[in-house]
């Protein structure tokens, strides 16, 4: 941040005529507007097109309330999942030095590459009826394919990287020094993680955790494939919305979808003042 | 564990502990998730035949569904391309009231769920929607049509772009432009001289990550796309067509067909950062 070119004094050389600048900012507003706020404002405003009461009845109908839990449960299995991962992976990544490093990392990165389509489909050819381990599970009556275990592992493929894309360029751009003069002074490997570690990436791991619980809770395509729509059984929010929209059901698909989407806002808006608050430590900004 | 034995492993020595126990959590996990299942398609791939692989893989019906990904996902980049730009350009220069919430929403696409997404623009540009009345008495449809889906992929691809280039805007020093106009260039001399090739790596990579994602992506096109084969049906949506008929195997030959482009732009994309770290 602290090099960011001062805007206070520019000389007229580096700046364009303010017509254009004017020109350039509505354009920004306008196409921004049109693409993301517009799309925003009518989820709200389609849910609550018959009003409150009907609005309330949608969210509060047994089918959207299983909904609502089981997408809560999935996250709440996936996400600490990803959570633990992303901090191992990001230590050993980020505080030493070996051989195939950043081939590591790019696998890492490897699940924002796969469409959520495909991500689904691996887990139907491993553990489908016709898959790798199918005929084994059937033989043991474990069912993972069109139900909770598979919807979980699909979700837990798609959010994969999030924390430890968050993690990596913060802990490598702190170095190491602190965790050794830490160990130097006598403190066992764990407490040096616990006191010394994590208070410096706190901040970037709660930011992780809640892109990846954002995405976790939102995932649409790779748990459509696992999951088999089997209503108030294995519908996720964003299935139970997919249903309700197909059945004509707009102004209870939209109910539904505005749940989501307050999710969305309040993640951005719990980001936006990590970033207020916390600029200096999340300045090692990350890319997706 | 003794320290001896990661050594082998390591470059440099380091103090630290837990460098085993790390990376082997790591390692088992990755299998677990990533690298096992995706083997799975490959391994079912290589067992078909050549002829099995290519009657489905890449059928007409195929083709033009990859034709359609490609080129709604190309339009949407491109169009991202400009508008990215002149949205990171704003909110790195300029001042303006609002700037701080205008920043905050361009992560929306990030956040908000792909199926809301999809039915909120579905919503919105069909026939009676707030835009789609006004488009529609033109002749411009764009809802179940393939510009609908590329209106889908703007919207998911945008902070790519704009996330992409805003940090090497920042950190791009005001003294070469001045320089620059010291020299005698307009300003649009050395915005197309200067600022742009200074830039351009990061905007390449922007575009080609916000490329990669909408070659992917489903929850947001299915509900605004018509879905029709041949015409607005994507590649994504072509697999579940094939599960749903229990046609693993050819479900499994469109997506080794993706797979092996997604890992295309993933290499072009790694490609083009180390290009980016060179030039700076």
């Amino acid at each position: 941040m602290s090099d960011r070119p001062t805007l206070k004094g520019r000389h007229a050389s580096v700046s364009e005529p303010r017509l254009v600048r004017w020109l350039l900012v509505a354009i920004a507003l306008a196409f921004l507007c049109v693409s993301v706020v517009l799309p925003l404002v009518s989820v709200f405003s389609e849910a609550l097109r018959n009003g409150v009461s009907a609005y309330i009845d949608s969210i509060t109908d047994p089918d959207a309330i299983s909904a609502i839990k089981l997408t809560l449960l999935v996250a709440f299995i996936a996400v600490p999942f990803n959570l633990v991962f992303g901090v191992a992976a990001a230590w050993c990544v980020s505080k030493f030095e070996f051989w195939g490093k950043s081939f590591l990392s790019t696998l890492i990165d490897l699940p924002f590459s796969v469409s959520p389509v495909i991500s689904g489909l691996i887990y139907v050819l491993l553990y489908g009826a016709h898959g790798w381990f199918g005929p084994w599970l059937q033989a043991h009556n474990v069912h993972i394919i069109f139900a909770t275990a598979g919807i979980v592992m699909a979700t837990t493929f798609v959010t994969f990287p999030f924390v430890a894309r968050e993690l990596i360029p913060l802990m490598q751009e702190q170095g190491s020094d602190e965790e050794q003069a830490a160990l130097s002074l006598g403190a066992s490997g764990w407490q040096t993680f616990r006191r010394v570690t994590l208070p410096n990436i706190r901040w970037s791991l709660l930011y992780g955790v809640l892109l990846c619980n954002a995405r976790a809770m939102g995932e649409f395509g790779a748990v459509s494939v696992v999951s088999g729509h089997i209503r108030g059984l294995t519908n996720t929010m964003p299935l139970h919305v997919e249903i309700l929209y197909n059945e004509y059901n707009f102004v209870a698909a939209f109910s539904v979808a505005s749940l989501l989407a307050l999710l969305a806002l309040v993640t951005l808006a719990v980001k936006s003042f990590l970033e207020w608050r916390h600029a200096d430590e999340l300045a090692a900004k990350h890319k997706h | 564990m003794t320290i001896g034995r990661p050594r082998i492993y390591m470059k440099s020595p380091s103090p630290l502990p837990g460098f085993g126990i790390s990376l082997g959590y790591t390692l088992v996990y990755l299998s677990i998730i990533v690298l096992l299942p995706l083997a799975a398609v490959f391994s079912k791939t290589a067992a078909m035949g050549w002829h099995e692989f290519v009657a489905v893989g890449l059928s007409k019906r195929a083709i033009a569904a990859y034709k359609l990904t490609f080129g709604t996902a190309f339009v949407a980049a491109m169009t991202n391309a400009a508008f990215g730009l002149i949205v990171a350009w704003v909110l790195v220069r300029y001042e303006f009231w609002g700037k701080k919430f205008v920043d905050a929403l361009i992560d929306l696409p990030f956040a908000l769920p792909t199926a809301v997404a999809g039915i909120a623009l579905t919503s919105i540009y069909a026939a009676n929607g707030w835009i789609g009345r006004y488009l529609e008495p033109h002749g411009i449809k764009v809802a179940y049509t393939p510009i609908g889906i590329s209106i889908a992929l703007i919207f998911v691809g945008l902070p790519f772009v704009v996330r992409t280039v805003e940090p090497v805007l920042k950190d791009l020093g005001l003294d070469v432009e001045e320089a620059a106009a010291s020299l005698g260039a307009n300003r649009f001399a050395t915005i197309r001289r200067v600022v742009l090739p200074a830039i351009f790596p990061a905007l390449t990579t922007g575009v080609t990550l916000a490329f990669a994602r909408a070659v992917g992506e489903y929850g947001s096109v299915i509900f605004i796309a018509g879905n029709m084969p041949f015409k607005s049906e994507i590649a994504p949506l072509l697999i579940i067509v094939q599960l749903e008929q229990y046609n693993y195997a050819g479900a499994t030959a469109i997506a080794t067909v993706m797979l092996a482009m997604s890992f295309f732009l993933l290499l072009v994309v790694n490609m083009l950062q180390s290009w980016a770290r060179h030039r700076s």
